[in-house]
């Protein structure tokens, strides 16, 4: 197993499904059902070798693990995989929600099949790749990349405001990776290699660090999205089509917290501890301000759009206060958000299938006519205001207990969003399952199909099984988790010494 | 055996959730009682063993989280305390069931039902179990789930849905407490477990921390804190407003959840911790004035109103208060003395309450009562021993623990202790003038329902009254047995250490109150009597002399009708607010400003962009990835260009 390319192997599959896939004839219905089917079946088996990958990774370890390199440009600059304890549960969360997409679509995307099918397929590779690339140059080139899918499928597939919200989203996010990539050049200057690992180990000069970090946080902070740059957010998700929601909530919001954790606190340790309290503020506003403004909306994607960023401020806040229970807090939270936020897009995307509109107003009782999916609807809305027994909780905690240690403020203001969660979420339901079924454009809604209970059974187990066992995910972080903390409290004890 | 008690309400939820539909109605039934059946009747074996045979333990039980220094698994403490509760819970929770069967009969839903029961009693078996206090937490916040559910059970009405959040959102601000002291118990003491807090304790006495910026001292804060929480739990004055709302639910849910149970998780959370409390006597000060500040306020509320649910709801609030001003007091003893005896009564008044509305066709309003009494004779009786136990008549189960209470006041020092003594003295006359009002309303004078249900008032069938007479029972002989136990002269024995005391037991002072003393023996019950004379008068004489009270005194009557406007003033203080800044933060805040400013003048060129777009559209996915194509590929000849450059 030592010497077989596991994460290649990984990168390649999605890439292979897309191929067959490009020569199967999307006019007629077999042909459409093909690839689907096809599509399945690539991210069922990505998913097979991503759970091998974590059976044979080794927990206690915290360096890179599974490690390949094949020189590209030459010198130690090339195509350099590996993963932590940290990046192989997001490669995890990747390949895990993927299957998901497929399904979600079997249905509602009728208009070239082929051309999505073949666009999320690119988008899993770039997505693992994003999390498996030890090269900063191929992780930009990934980072960036996943761009170009998420672009096209909000685009074609999207709904009716579709070209606004991709360029919306498109903009923004380009815009922070312009400061990333200047960060980048700068630093590819400095230390004359694109080396992940090498560049961890290497001591920027604290003014530098300053301005790097800045730049890489332009970055991040779009894609996470903190506030105030979340507004792309909410337009990106009411025009995507329900799969493309799901991997937006589900993984590309994760980039930027995962970059946070590669990059920003390694590399740049002592900016990191200098700037944190912009992050705090800025989490802390993003928690507050979006909790308020998610109880206000009238759209259910929107609702959990503006959740999600709230959700996000507490993955920051974990971060930055650097401490064990903050951070593996931080991954915590973010693996669970997203699936929680997944789930929560599909049980949005199963109700819009139907009726085609997502203003809360036009629902009202349909535990009435549609049981089985209300229960499915509370168990994702309880992890969503982080219940203890789902996964939301041990995230949320695990954050606070991190947070309350670096500053009771930081902690006090955080635990509004608690409070804050619960009102809009409790409310959301209340508004689409609760009371009398009175509208009669609902009486005929059907309760889930046998492919929407697939769908959802296997997200409610692991939701539940994070809440109550979340031991089997902390235990692969903790290795890597500690090895962050020490080298950052290294870095920063050095340069106290210094200055002494 | 403890793992059977606390995991069968578990497996009676799972099956009655998921498998309800294959095992329909009776097989719900049958097979979620039969486990609490089974559970109670282990509980008190548990009980024995504990009490008699002194058999204290720990128990673990699976693993859950840890995180570097933080670590918290799943396991049980067993003492006294924990036993107690133990019995309280699964006794009531399996007469809940049982009594269900009959009152839930003609519901649809009775698999949704008994799940949900069966889980609110599981959560609270792990929360009175829990030997750290995240597992606590779960069993806390796992209980307002259930209650939330419950609550919210009849999910066709819009106030049932209502009563459901209110419930949920005041207890997760209650929860914001308990969350934040948690927090502090492990950045102090470096453990969320029990025992080595309850160790460390003394040594953080009278320490100060950082606070929000101040220094303060640290266990008075962490208690607090705490203590917040409970206030949430236990509906405490300013956190109380949830309760009565909660009354949406079926009534067996409000005997087993909103009396006798989940809402005495506020005093049982007191009295657990009492280690860190005993060391906080500012926080201990605090936890009596609003004690009895709450058993004051809500029993002027509870005067006035119509429903009888409601009137036994704000009662449940006041009798919390009683044991909150205890606690505080030190009389930790007394407090679950009340909080026992309190479970039987409270939950007989209520699920003879229910008895009553099943009786007359699902009404609720008392003025549409009247004259019940002879057509519903076993449903009268057992509501007269719940009335007498409540108010205090001597040697029936509220008698022990209430007077005990007020004795405890009267024996203390303090104006605090004063205050609560007052407190204490009116409202055992304003608790006897309500829960006869009730009974009079009800059972006596003419007939005031239409002839039609008053025709079908019948008394309930043998599954409702058995459990009804079990409640009975405890409720007039629970105190007379346990009394020396929990208050006298076996306590320390008893509590064998389960419960934490500086210096003098005060409960040991209150014994030698002498008999000759009027105001300390004799007053509560001088109380009890005099309230039963003026409802008496009110109620039975006929005349209009409550229609001529409340006129006279019109703003006071006006004021605790409306139940001192807290609904109304929260909803212009907080929700209001909320959606109104929500509102003004997305349109404003997102809309004009950040969209605005940031990206408007992007936004003018995307629009322009896509103008442009929409006429270049060739239909074919293939010219945008080629557009992104060639975007990468510049990207990466700039860097190889870059890169070559230097």
């Amino acid at each position: 197993m030592a010497d077989f390319p596991i994460l290649s192997v990984l990168l390649l599959i999605p890439i292979l499904g897309a191929l067959i896939i490009l020569p199967i004839r999307s006019a007629e219905e077999t042909g459409n059902r093909n690839i689907r089917q096809v599509a399945l079946l690539t991210t069922l088996a990505t998913l097979i070798i991503s759970m091998l990958l974590l059976g044979n990774f080794n927990n206690s370890l915290a360096g890179f693990q599974f490690v390949e390199f094949y020189p590209w440009f030459g010198g130690d600059t090339g195509f350099h995989l590996g993963v932590d304890g940290i990046s192989i549960l997001f490669v995890l969360l990747t390949a895990f929600l993927m299957p998901f997409c497929i399904l979600a679509s079997w249905k509602s995307i009728q208009v070239r099949v082929k051309e999505y099918m073949i666009a999320f397929l690119l988008l899993e590779t770039l997505m693992i790749g994003v999390f498996t690339s030890l090269d900063l140059f191929l992780f930009y080139i990934f980072f960036e990349g996943g761009l170009i899918p998420m672009f096209l499928i909000i685009g074609v597939w999207g709904g009716a405001r579709r070209v606004y919200a991709s360029f919306k989203f498109f903009l923004f996010t380009l815009l922070g990776s312009v400061f990333m990539l200047i960060a980048i050049l700068y630093m590819y200057a400095q230390v004359g290699t694109t080396n992940i690992p090498v560049m961890m180990a290497y001591d920027f000069l604290p003014e530098a660090q300053t301005w790097l970090w800045l730049g890489f946080f332009a970055s991040f902070a779009v894609k996470l999205p903190m506030w105030p740059v979340h507004t792309w957010l909410p337009d990106a998700h009411v025009e995507a089509p329900t799969a493309g929601s799901v991997i937006l909530a589900g993984i590309l919001l994760k980039l930027g917290g995962y970059g946070f954790l590669r990059f920003s606190l390694p590399m740049f340790p002592i900016a990191s501890s200098e700037l944190a309290v912009i992050i705090f503020g800025l989490s802390l506003i993003a928690i507050v301000y979006t909790s308020l403004v998610a109880l206000a909306q009238e759209d259910m994607k929107k609702l959990i759009a503006y959740s999600s960023v709230a959700h996000m401020g507490f993955v920051t806040i974990g971060i930055f206060v650097v401490n064990t229970q903050g951070i593996e807090g931080a991954i915590f939270q973010m693996l669970s958000h997203g699936i929680v936020s997944a789930a929560l897009f599909l049980i949005v995307g199963v109700v819009y299938d139907r009726l085609h509109t997502r203003e809360i107003a036009r629902y009202g009782g349909l535990v009435n006519n549609m049981p089985r999916y209300a229960v499915v609807f509370m168990i994702f809305t309880l992890a969503a205001v982080g219940l203890p027994g789902t996964s939301g909780f041990v995230g949320e905690v695990l954050v606070l207990f991190g947070a309350y240690q670096a500053s009771t403020w930081l902690a006090v203001i955080a635990a509004t969003g608690v409070v804050l969660g619960a009102t809009y979420m409790l409310y959301l339901y209340r508004r689409i399952c609760f009371g009398p079924l009175d509208k009669p454009d609902l009486l005929n809604l059907k309760d889930l199909d046998k492919r929407e209970f697939l769908i959802f059974a296997p997200l409610v187990a692991v939701v539940i099984w994070m809440g109550i066992y979340p031991s089997f995910f902390l235990d692969v972080m903790h290795a890597s988790v500690a090895e962050l903390i020490a080298n950052y409290e290294a870095a920063l004890g050095g340069i106290a010494a210094v200055g002494q | 055996m403890y793992h059977f008690i606390v995991f069968a309400p578990l497996v009676g939820f799972l099956l009655a959730g998921l498998f309800g539909k294959t095992l329909g109605k009776t097989g719900s039934q049958l097979v979620t009682s039969g486990l609490l059946v089974f559970s109670a009747i282990l509980s008190m074996f548990a009980f024995y063993d504990v009490v008699a045979n002194g058999n204290v333990q720990t128990i673990a039980v699976a693993d859950w989280v840890t995180s570097g220094s933080l670590n918290f698994d799943w396991g049980f403490k067993i003492d006294t305390l924990t036993a107690v509760m133990l019995v309280v819970v699964t006794l009531i929770s399996a007469l809940v069931h049982i009594y269900s069967i009959g009152y839930m009969a003609h519901d649809p839903d009775n698999p949704r039902f008994f799940a949900y029961l069966s889980l609110f009693t599981f959560a609270m078996l792990m929360l009175v179990t829990a030997d750290n206090l995240v597992q606590m937490y779960f069993g806390w916040e796992g209980v307002g789930l259930a209650s939330y559910l419950l609550i919210g059970f009849w999910y066709k009405r819009p106030s049932a849905n209502a009563a459901a959040i209110k419930a949920f959102i005041v207890n997760r601000v209650g929860d914001f407490g308990f969350g934040l002291g948690l927090f502090a118990i492990f950045m102090v003491f470096g453990t969320v477990y029990l025992d080595p807090i309850f160790a460390a304790a003394p040594g953080q006495a009278g320490m100060t921390f950082n606070f929000l910026g101040y220094s303060v001292d640290i266990l008075t804060t962490i208690c607090i804190m705490l203590f917040i929480g409970a206030m949430g739990k236990s509906a405490q004055l300013g956190l109380h407003t949830w309760l009565p709302d909660a009354m949406e639910g079926p009534t067996p849910v409000s005997a087993l959840i909103h009396a006798a149970t989940m809402v005495t998780a506020g005093v049982f959370l007191v009295v657990r911790m009492s280690p860190l409390f005993e060391q906080a006597p500012i926080a201990l000060m605090m936890v009596t004035i609003v004690g009895a500040a709450t058993a004051i306020f809500t029993a002027t509320i509870g005067l006035v109103q119509n429903d009888i649910k409601r009137v036994i709801a704000y009662s449940t609030c006041s009798q919390l208060g009683y044991m909150f001003f205890a606690a505080g007091l030190s009389a930790y003893g007394a407090a679950m003395f009340h909080l026992f005896t309190h479970a039987f009564f409270k939950a007989l008044l209520f699920l003879g309450a229910g008895a009553v509305i099943h009786a007359v066709a699902d009404e609720q309003d008392m003025r549409k009562m009247g004259g019940l009494k002879s057509m519903i004779p076993k449903t009268y009786i057992l509501m007269i021993i719940g009335t007498i136990s409540l108010t205090g008549f001597p040697l029936t189960a509220g008698y022990f623990s209430k007077d005990m209470i007020i004795e405890v006041a009267y024996a203390s020092h303090g104006a605090v202790a004063n205050f609560a003594w007052w407190a204490g003295i009116s409202v055992a006359l304003m608790t006897s003038f309500y829960s006869w009002r009730v009974i009079f309303m009800t059972f006596h004078g003419k007939p005031r329902a239409p002839k039609e249900v008053m025709a079908h008032v019948h008394d309930s069938p043998n599954v409702m009254i058995v459990p009804l007479i079990v409640l009975a029972t405890g409720a007039i002989l629970a105190g007379w047995f346990f009394s020396g136990s929990f208050v006298g002269d076996g306590y320390d024995r008893f509590w064998n250490g389960s419960i934490f005391l500086i210096g003098q037991n005060i409960l040991e002072e209150a014994h030698h109150i002498p008999w000759g003393d009027i105001l300390g023996k004799w007053l509560p019950t001088i109380m009890m009597a005099a309230g039963f004379g003026i409802a008496y008068l009110f109620y039975c004489r006929g005349g209009d002399l409550p229609a001529k009270t409340a006129r006279a005194f019109k703003p006071v009557y006006n004021l605790f009708y409306n139940k001192w406007y807290f609904d109304e003033i929260y909803d212009f203080l907080f929700v209001r607010p909320a959606f109104f800044i929500g509102r003004v933060f997305w349109k404003i805040g997102d809309g004009l400003i950040i969209d605005g400013l940031g990206p408007d003048g992007i936004s003018a060129v995307v629009v322009r962009l896509a103008g442009r777009v929409r006429k270049i559209q060739t239909g074919f996915i293939y010219h945008y990835a080629f557009a992104m194509l060639i975007g990468v590929a510049a990207l990466v000849t700039y860097f190889m260009f870059f890169r070559g450059g230097i």
